[in-house]
């Protein structure tokens, strides 16, 4: 998400950083960059030429330019722009004791359907009873698409068959939704153009007899210029309570985010991150300020980690790891638990510092390199996945391999690489905080090294230089001598 | 209809955008063109998502030319006119029939995007020209996709290969290929699931149902045509690359163009992938389609001002 902008960004800023002084002129070349950032990532004009006013107003003033690192400095403001820029956000639904009404309008194509069931799901896990609402009578087989999502989800799904008028539908659907005592009703409308009076017409129409508590707008996360005016029309006909930017799990740019609430005053509530039916997530602004910076969004990662995780599996395993015993089953569901959190790209882009190494994982087939290991280990004996290294001799290698339908060297990779995790877990097992926190950090130094998988670490023998190694700390202390020389004359 | 008044009704509230837009800018007497003038036109042409590279290079071409000097209505269009002719400068790109056999045109894109429509959109354009469409439904994920197919094939009566939803639609694009042979179809048209161009494993699927039909006839497809929604900002420019090294994308179908949204993104694309747009949708009925031009592209952004000029 946003990967471009960031980038783009990151690159205005290093013109900012490492100058201990700022003027004048090389803040505005600057910000000029952050500008055409956020223009390149399709921010409305006006909305960037208010940011970047705001943000230039702050930064020369006073205190930034004589602070001491002013480029972070700035960072800082733009930060706090950015939240500003997008918040705050209600999430709530305003759900109401008896029938709550929620409307969603959208144009074509920008993800309406998806985003009711999306939502329905939210709802039903709130343990609410939620009937969605076929009210788009216009694109072919939208009302089976409707039906499908609902059955997928288990969600009541309500359509009159040969209907014309949506006005009608949506009012008997109210109706049934009291007699049925469901909670909250959804209506999914056909999409339109903005500038269609007719239909437009219609759907103010829903709004005043159908009366619904919510008006949500669902607008596709990669529009251009245009999302404001479309976002402006549809607030001036129906008020609109909140916006769902959906597709931001591509690399949209990020315009519509950041442009929305300024032009409409209406703040995003949720957004689309995934074709599946449960991703959908509540709109953070500063979390969002803090991704576009590239600092990550640890919380959302936790969040989700909290949500999907089998919290009894995880405890379970966390008492073994703290005993130091790890074996190959454990590793599985390891994968099998991080699986669920999503493709691992994305779960990279949530932590802080790993933005970059989104991109590698791109050119790596991660799925399919986790999905091999899993039937690597599915073709071993229990005995052979408590202590692989033990058990697994040529022969029973080549087995597993033929079982497992890759090389044999894939099998001896995957026995190496454990040994290095379970070595490293039961350090980890016997160490204190402290240090653990060192041992991580190693980790991910490893990590960022793409062809090195997980090796059992060389245990030193004491402290043994190279003669090169040698030679460069023996140049450092002469030039340190040469330097003391040097002031003491002075 | 000619190309002309129907991109023109599709790019109304474009013209009007950049007829107040425009206008605005210039007094009777002519303006200066000065840092705030170009900044001004620079918000225009930025708000038709033409991209800052070729937004800047219009207006470069103003300041090159003007600069300093009162300029009337007129000269500024007509320089901005060439200017983004030569941008968009392509060959006029019908649909390239195979010389026997069917003709198997593959269509892709993003979700939402309008592919089922454009097809439905190709497939009454192709019949009212005397051709046998056979369709492939192969859009075998998003639920009731196949039916929505199915009902435009209805409507205009062409013949559909549908599968299982879930289903491989590699399997599906294969036989309808197959059926289009040996129905002795002119044209075979495949749909493809929406998918996010970044989303890799999607994208092999897609380049499988690209090999699949290349087995059946060795020159197919013959066209593989990227839907793209005109109210797409600067991530078209993504999608055009990702789409075209996925399934050497030959053009581009410029959907929704009735919008206020202007498609400006096409600009861009031409730009950095080189890809030609060939269709442009401005509506919702089937026969809203036509052939893309993109002199008259330009003209029709800026023909009243033409005629206003100099008032």
């Amino acid at each position: 998400m946003f990967e471009s902008l960031q980038e783009n960004l990151a690159g205005a800023f290093k013109t900012l950083r490492g100058k201990s002084k700022l003027t004048d002129s090389n803040m505005r070349d600057g910000l000029a960059l952050v500008q055409k950032a956020l223009l390149e990532a399709d921010v409305s004009y006006p909305v960037v030429k208010d940011f970047i006013a705001k943000v230039s107003d702050e930064a020369l003033g006073e205190r930034v330019l004589s602070s001491l690192d002013p480029g972070q400095q700035v960072v800082g403001i733009v930060h706090r722009e950015l939240i500003d820029l997008m918040g705050p956000v209600d999430h709530s639904l305003h759900l109401k004791p008896g029938v709550t009404v929620l409307m969603m309008c959208g144009l074509q194509g920008s993800g309406k359907t998806t985003t009711t069931g999306k939502l329905g799901r939210l709802i039903k896990e709130r343990g609410k009873k939620p009937l969605l609402v076929a009210a788009d009578l216009q694109r072919p087989a939208a009302i089976e698409q409707l039906h499908v999502i609902g059955q997928q989800l288990g969600i009541e799904v309500y359509s009159q068959p040969g209907a014309k008028d949506p006005v009608a539908v949506c009012q008997a659907a109210v109706a049934q939704a009291k007699k049925n005592s469901n909670d909250v009703v959804i209506l999914d409308t056909a999409g339109r153009l903005h500038i269609d009076e007719e239909l437009m017409e219609q759907l103010r129409q829903i709004d005043r007899r159908v009366e619904p508590e919510q008006v949500y707008l669902v607008v596709d996360g990669m529009t251009g210029q245009d999302a404001v005016n479309s976002a402006k029309a549809f607030n001036d006909a129906l008020e609109l309570d909140g916006v769902i930017l959906t597709k931001l799990d591509g690399d949209a740019r990020g315009g519509a985010v950041l442009s929305v609430k300024h032009v409409t005053g209406v703040p995003v509530k949720f957004i689309g991150t995934g074709e599946h039916l449960d991703a959908l997530q509540e709109f953070h602004p500063d979390r969002m300020a803090q991704r576009i910076l590239g600092m990550g969004d640890i919380l959302t990662l936790v969040e989700q980690a909290q949500q999907k995780f089998d919290q009894d599996e995880m405890a379970k395993q966390e008492e073994r790891m703290r005993k130091g015993e790890f074996t190959l089953d454990d590793f599985r569901s390891m994968m099998s638990q991080t699986k669920k959190l999503g493709p691992l790209n994305k779960i990279m882009s949530l932590i802080p510092g790993m933005g970059g190494m989104q991109q590698m994982m791109d050119s790596v087939d991660a799925e399919g390199g986790m999905k091999r290991l899993g039937g690597i280990i599915d073709s071993m004996t229990p005995a052979e996945r408590r202590n692989p290294s033990k058990h697994i001799d040529q022969s029973r290698r080549r087995r597993i391999a033929a079982g497992a339908g890759v090389e044999a060297k894939e099998v001896s990779d995957l026995v190496k690489q454990f040994d290095g995790m379970a070595d490293m877990m039961r350090r980890m097992a016997s160490m204190g905080m402290g240090d653990r926190m060192r041992m991580v950090k190693e980790l991910q130094g490893q990590m960022s090294n793409p062809n090195a998988t997980l090796q059992k670490s060389k245990v030193g023998t004491g402290k043994r230089l190279s003669s090169d190694e040698r030679a460069k700390l023996r140049k450092q202390r002469e030039k340190e001598a040469r330097r003391k020389k040097r002031d003491g004359r002075k | 209809m000619g190309f002309f008044s129907k991109i023109k009704e599709g790019l109304t509230k474009t013209k009007q955008l950049l007829n107040t837009d425009v206008r605005d800018l210039f007094k009777k007497q002519g303006r200066l063109v000065d840092d705030e003038f170009l900044e001004e036109l620079l918000a225009v042409f930025i708000k038709t998502d033409m991209g800052v590279q070729s937004a800047q290079a219009l207006v470069d071409e103003i300041a090159v030319n003007f600069r300093a000097r009162v300029i009337h209505i007129e000269d500024a269009l007509a320089t901005v006119k060439v200017k983004l002719k030569e941008l968009m400068a392509q060959p006029e790109a019908p649909i390239r029939f195979a010389q026997s056999g069917p003709t198997v045109i593959m269509v892709a894109g993003v979700n939402g995007a309008g592919k089922t429509t454009s097809i439905a959109k190709l497939t009454s354009l192709l019949s009212a020209q005397g051709k046998k469409v056979v369709l492939g439904a192969g859009d075998t994920f998003r639920a009731a996709a196949v039916e929505q197919l199915t009902i435009w094939a209805g409507r205009l009566g062409a013949e559909i290969v549908k599968g299982e939803q879930g289903s491989d639609p590699a399997s599906v694009a294969h036989r309808a290929v197959a059926r289009a042979i040996e129905s002795g179809a002119d044209v075979c048209i495949i749909d493809t699931a929406g998918r996010l161009q970044t989303q890799q494993n999607l994208m092999q699927e897609l380049t499988k149902i690209h090999r699949v039909i290349g087995k059946q006839i060795p020159a197919a497809p013959h066209e593989v045509l990227l839907v793209l929604d005109a109210t797409t900002g600067q991530n078209g420019i993504s999608q055009a690359k990702h789409f075209t090294d996925a399934v050497k994308c030959s053009g581009i179908v410029l959907a929704k163009l009735d919008g206020t949204a202007k498609g400006g993104v096409v600009v861009a694309i031409r730009q950095s992938v080189g890809l030609p747009v060939k269709y442009v949708g401005v509506g919702e009925k089937p026969e809203d389609i036509t052939l893309f031009k993109p002199d008259e592209f330009v003209d029709a952004l800026f023909d009243d001002l033409d005629g206003s000029a100099g008032k």
